[in-house]
């Protein structure tokens, strides 16, 4: 069973034993309205934890997506240049950013579960 | 935004139909307005091209000028020929500080048979013009401003069909004609005008007939309530500038490419503000100019980008920037030294700290569909 945690910057990321896939909630994708463009990151590169790793730009503005765990990007999603509005009709499904190995499994604990991030949404 | 800035902000007589049609209310100009409904931006840019779109533009300061001779009285402040404007014909015109900045741009209308013209200005902009044209003007004119009117803007290519359902003098109207009639049983004043490059009409009502003229026209199969995220990017696409953005005080009409706004009498005459500055400007060349751009990839440019040339000087800024549903691309436009003006001239906007390559590109975006007089129905 893969594990979701989530961040307070609207940020998924599902744990596949040492591999995490990394994508913006329902959420965000809402806010932001339609996708036009995303700037990916590519593989090789390592992250800190919370480091802007990421953007998106929908038709309104540009938003920044941050890494939510530390690691190493392994590749990102070759569907979403040709293809950007997939992360407005399956933002936490196909519409996945990028996959990267993680640093520190102990970097999870500082995010949210899908509870609490549901919790944290109604509060905004 | 807090909440004590929320509770400084201005509603519009149709405040109460944008909260039941599910409009996302954000500041502009000091008032709650729609960025947009339900469908999204892109849907509702989409849909004003393609059928009609119903805007909420009460936001805009709209006066009454009237006097022995308003349209000489006016020619002091606009290098516009005012007085060429005739009988029922609205014209658009830039109100010059006495350094030839730009204040403000703005419609100016005669009415069939009326003495007075009707000026619709800038929302944001409204107070200060109005001060401002009422000060300077004092002596020679009067002005009016009606606080209690709202005005609705109808467009795309099925405006004529239904507004005509409402007013069948509509129909019969071309580019820039303005006229008294009733819409939906309600006096207006109609221009068959707009901000998006398509054929359309904006509405001048009273705030008491807003609502219910409003619910009239959104009855109808074509149309569907646009908000001001898609006013913007079908403006940028018509390449129409944007006040506080694309023009300002510390910009002339030359380096704006608004020359065509300055009249031909006007410029023999040398008797609007700053004539000589801004007809030496003409002559010699301006040290910018505002130029369309259209970056080589998917990301869009934003408002503040710098502009580079190819050895990465900065040469300029971006003023408006998006993504064009309808070009389906990156659009924007902005200013830069005048040496790199020409359409085609290679350049790099600098995002996010990385040049973006784009180049200087011809506006409208999206041809502009006008109903003009001498070419009926031109498709562009």
């Amino acid at each position: 069973m893969s594990e979701v945690r989530y961040t307070d910057q609207h940020e998924w990321v599902r744990i596949d034993g040492d591999v995490a896939t990394v994508g913006i909630t329902k959420y965000a994708a809402a806010q932001l309205g339609d996708v036009v463009f995303v700037e990916l990151p590519e593989a090789g590169r390592k992250v800190g934890q919370g480091s802007e790793i990421a953007v998106v730009e929908s038709v309104k503005a540009a938003s920044e997506v941050y890494a939510p765990v530390g690691g190493e990007i392994s590749e990102s999603n070759p569907v979403l240049a040709a293809e950007p509005a997939k992360i407005n009709a399956d933002p936490e499904g196909e519409g996945w950013f990028f996959r990267m190995r993680l640093a520190d499994k102990s970097e999870l604990g500082k995010l949210m579960s899908e509870a609490q991030y549901t919790e944290f949404v109604k509060s905004l | 935004m807090s909440d004590s800035t929320n509770q400084n902000l201005r509603r519009t007589p149709l405040y109460a139909l944008h909260i039941q049609l599910g409009g996302k209310m954000v500041p502009f100009a000091g008032y709650e307005l729609p960025v947009h409904y339900q469908p999204g931006i892109l849907k509702e840019h989409l849909h004003a091209r393609a059928q009609a779109g119903l805007f909420d533009v009460s936001h805009m300061g709209q006066a009454a000028l009237s006097g022995h001779d308003p349209a000489a009285a006016l020619e002091s402040l606009t290098p516009a020929d005012v007085r060429g404007v005739k009988d029922g014909q609205q014209r658009y015109a830039l109100l010059l500080n006495p350094e030839g900045g730009i204040k403000d741009d703005f419609m100016v209308a005669r009415l069939d048979g009326e003495s007075s013209l009707h000026l619709v200005v800038n929302g944001a902009t409204k107070e200060g013009d109005f001060a401002y044209i009422a000060g300077q003007l004092k002596a020679r004119a009067t002005l009016t401003p009606h606080a209690d009117r709202a005005l609705l803007a109808l467009q795309g290519p099925a405006s004529e069909k239904v507004l005509s359902r409402h007013a069948p003098a509509a129909k019969d109207m071309t580019f820039m004609k303005v006229a008294r009639m009733d819409v939906a049983g309600a006096p207006a004043i109609v221009s068959r005008s707009g901000y998006t490059g398509e054929d359309g009409f904006e509405i001048s009502i009273a705030a008491g007939d807003a609502e219910r003229v409003a619910r009239t026209l959104l009855n109808e199969p074509e149309a569907l309530p646009i908000g001001l995220g898609a006013r913007d990017s079908l403006r940028l696409e018509a390449g129409l500038c944007l006040y506080g953005h694309d023009l300002n005080e510390d910009i002339d009409p030359v380096s704006a490419n608004l020359v065509w706004s300055i009249g031909k009498r006007r410029k023999a005459d040398r008797d609007f503000p700053a004539a000589e500055k801004i007809l030496k400007l003409l002559s010699d060349g301006p040290r910018e100019k505002r130029i369309g751009i259209r970056p080589e990839g998917r990301a869009p440019a934003r408002e503040g980008a710098a502009i580079a040339d190819k050895t990465g000087r900065i040469i300029g800024r971006v003023t408006s920037g998006g993504f064009g549903p309808s070009a389906n691309a990156p659009v924007a436009m902005g200013y830069v030294e005048t040496a790199f003006a020409a359409d085609g001239t290679e350049i790099d906007l600098v995002v996010r700290g990385k040049p973006l390559p784009a180049r200087v590109a011809p506006m409208p975006f999206v041809p502009h569909r006008y109903k003009r007089a001498e070419t009926v129905s031109k498709a562009g």
